[in-house]
């Protein structure tokens, strides 16, 4: 047992030192070579002793079962109820509380990061409804994103928008592109569709890279800062309305404070972020929902039970792409600013991670995923480098193991008795 | 138009084309076998380009003078090094996937071209990285004395000489020898061929590996022909590769061959005469609309959907 598991290790060792040797040991500086033993060997290592150890593992009872639990995962891990499983009510009411309350003990650091954190909330609910519920897989959904964000931005250029009526127009805007999008590759099939979908995403970010008359090419656009009736979270007003502390400060005795406009941005996205998780739910048990479903499990099924493929597809693309776009007009608000840096394949590639982790279909595993990776990459600071390297990790490992999502999904339907 | 202005960019686009071929070949091969993108196989010519660097460095380090030693060595060890690559893609992201939905290996293969990329930029550094131009010079057409005239340098003939040969060595194995008889049953029918005594896990392994090879040799070929590359090039050359495979009809050899000089000499004739800022625009688009349009590409046969 012992011997076999070391063979095995030697076995996997000599392709990995061939595979790590050139490219961690040589490393090139300009046209020379700087030559480091260590790191291939390290790396080696690692590797023979983590398969040394599962070799060693899986030969006892113990590993036998972990392994077998592994085994059983295709569709073990879906259940099958009449139940939908939500959060008790005071539990809902507990986390908005505390959601609600964050923003005033933390400084505009932090404030930052729970704003983008919210934001791709609402990215992670937008592509969940693509890719989780009617099982499109869409690498493109950035591009709804930036047209969110850009619709915001030249809104105000152009056409003199504000923020609130940004949010509608953004939302309508993306789900139009959505919409556009969506009637075209109706016929794809998985992959082909895929492929669409990032090849579009890839022509919107080099058109507002490339369009300089309108876009402001690379420099970007600047996005107004958000208001509340008149009211500016600015010192002095910029946008012909009132500085928020002249209104406040003779009623409730508020004084001017550099956060005051995050922490309004976060409040409103909050708001935002709860009514459209309430919108996610609502839709996936309406009948639109459980088709969306359907389709994801067998489209040709589907159709032949008189289930409009076209209309069930175009309403999962456009709707998800309207809550992307929502998330683009708030990028756009609490960044103030934006150019089309922040809007390629990895943000797609990160937005699917989120959903992928979160497991495909669920609404409180998107909004735990999409938390947890703004949050935890600001906490291990110091791993910032290896950051993408463990999210593809992650994505490879999640699909090995786990292919239907970390949680429990309980989905609705209806379980027939034995006699039946 | 000016035909000397139509002659530089037709090879122009041939030299382009030829390379997006090569890559193309990788994303055919695996599609054709088990129906999946390999959507790391951009990652894998990347790797390639830098493996390129690294031996070269190495090899006039040990102190190989002579340029032609040196490149046919690069050569050898980057197919060699790249194919285990694609071997360890294949092994580690994908056969485990065997078999789940449709959506995993492609979530997967995402996965891990990030990994690939950070792995490059984590090990090499973030910066560009360059060859050496090795070989210089070139030819004129007509020879001399003439204002215009047609550049031909001599990497361009090298590249040209040295994809037709691996194509054709390609053709070769895929038409004559067992393993490529074996390769065609495993494409044509998995189960079949598995119950006719075909070892189809060592086949798609071999298929990852051809495909990586020839991801490789385009790897050496644009180092040595544009001298600096970084870790993200493999992102919008897989892609353009993979519109390749598709304008030719995923599946099909000789249609990854067409599909790329096809896309070469568009996108050169494009930003030759229309557009330089929209070329990767105008490549994308062609995706896009032939897979609108016409799914199977210029050689493929239609996909039918059965149940």
């Amino acid at each position: 047992m012992f011997i076999t598991a070391l063979k095995e290790a030697i076995f996997i060792g000599i392709p990995a030192l061939l595979l790590f040797g050139p490219v961690t040991g040589l490393i090139l500086n300009g046209y020379e070579i700087i030559v480091d033993w260590q790191r291939p060997i390290l790396l080696t290592l690692v590797v023979m002793v983590g398969r040394f150890l599962v070799s060693l593992g899986s030969s006892t009872e113990k590993g036998k079962h972990i392994l077998e639990s592994f085994s059983r995962k295709r569709s073990a891990n879906v259940s099958v109820s009449t139940t939908q499983t939500t959060l008790p009510p005071l539990a809902i009411a507990g986390i908005l509380c505390v959601a609600a309350l964050l923003p005033f003990f933390l400084g505009n650091y932090w404030l930052n990061v729970l704003i983008l954190a919210l934001i791709y909330v609402l990215l992670g609910l937008g592509l969940n409804i693509v890719v989780g519920l009617a099982g499109l897989l869409d690498l493109g959904f950035v591009a709804f994103y930036a047209v969110g964000a850009y619709g915001f931005a030249l809104g105000h250029e152009y056409l003199g928008l504000g923020f609130w009526t940004a949010i509608p127009f953004g939302a309508g805007l993306a789900a139009c592109f959505g919409a556009v999008l969506g009637f075209p590759v109706l016929r794809m099939h998985g992959d082909y569709l895929a492929i669409v979908t990032l090849g579009f995403g890839e022509i919107i970010r080099l058109v507002l890279n490339n369009w300089m008359s309108f876009t402001g090419g690379p420099n970007g656009v600047s996005a107004p800062l958000p208001t509340f009736f008149g009211m500016e979270f600015t010192s002095r007003a910029k946008q012909g309305g009132v500085p928020y502390h002249e209104v406040l400060g003779p009623i409730i005795g508020i004084d001017y404070s550099r956060s005051a406009r995050y922490i309004f941005v976060y409040l409103i996205l909050l708001i935002v972020v709860s009514l459209m998780v309430i919108f996610v739910v609502r839709l996936k048990n309406m009948p639109i929902g459980r088709a969306w479903e359907a389709l994801r499990e067998d489209e040709i099924a589907c159709r032949s039970l008189g289930i409009n493929h076209v209309t069930v597809k175009l309403s999962a693309f456009s709707m998800g792409a309207m809550v992307g776009g929502i998330g683009g007009v708030f990028f756009a608000a609490s960044q103030g600013f934006v150019n089309p840096t922040s809007f390629t394949f990895f943000e797609s590639a990160l937005i699917l991670a989120i959903v992928v982790l979160g497991g495909l279909g669920s609404t409180i595993g998107v909004i735990t995923a999409a938390v947890l990776l703004t949050i935890l990459p600001e906490l291990l600071r110091d791993f910032s480098d290896y950051r993408v390297l463990i999210f593809g990790l992650a994505m490879v490992m999640m699909m090995v193991w786990r292919p239907r999502g970390l949680l429990k999904i309980r989905r609705p339907a209806f379980k027939l008795g034995r006699s039946a | 138009m000016d035909p000397y202005i139509i002659g530089q960019q037709l090879v122009n686009g041939l030299i382009l084309g030829a390379i997006y071929g090569l890559i193309a070949i990788g994303y055919t091969m695996v599609y054709g076998i088990i129906g999946m993108i390999n959507f790391a196989h951009g990652e894998i010519y990347m790797i390639s380009a830098y493996l390129t660097a690294i031996f070269l460095a190495t090899l006039s380090m040990v102190g190989i003078d002579s340029v032609f030693f040196a490149l046919t060595l690069t050569l050898a060890l980057a197919i060699l090094f790249t194919g285990l690559y694609g071997w360890a893609v294949e092994r580690i992201a994908y056969r485990p996937l065997r078999g789940s939905t449709r959506l995993a290996p492609l979530i997967s293969a995402i996965g891990m071209s990030l990994v690939l990329q950070n792995y490059i930029r984590l090990s090499q550094g973030a910066r560009n990285q360059g060859v050496p131009a090795v070989m210089e010079g070139g030819f004129r057409i007509p020879p001399s004395g003439s204002e215009q005239f047609i550049q031909i340098t001599n990497i361009q003939l090298v590249i040209v000489v040295v994809a037709v040969l691996s194509m054709a060595a390609l053709t070769y194995i895929m038409q004559r020898t067992s393993l490529g008889r074996s390769c065609r049953a495993t494409q044509q029918d998995i189960v079949m061929a598995q119950l006719l005594g075909v070892n189809t896990d060592r086949i798609i392994s071999i298929v990852f590996v051809i495909g990586a090879s020839m991801g490789a040799v385009a790897g050496v070929l644009v180092s040595l022909n544009y001298g600096s590359f970084d870790f993200h090039v493999g992102f919008v050359t897989g892609i353009k590769a993979f519109t390749a495979a598709v304008l030719g009809g995923i599946g099909s050899l000789p249609g990854a061959m067409l599909g790329g000089v096809v896309l070469g000499l568009s996108e050169s004739f494009f930003s030759g005469f229309v557009n330089t800022d929209y070329k990767d625009v105008f490549a994308f688009s062609i995706l896009v609309l032939v897979l609108i349009f016409r799914p199977s590409g210029l050689l493929g046969t239609p996909e039918v959907e059965k149940v």
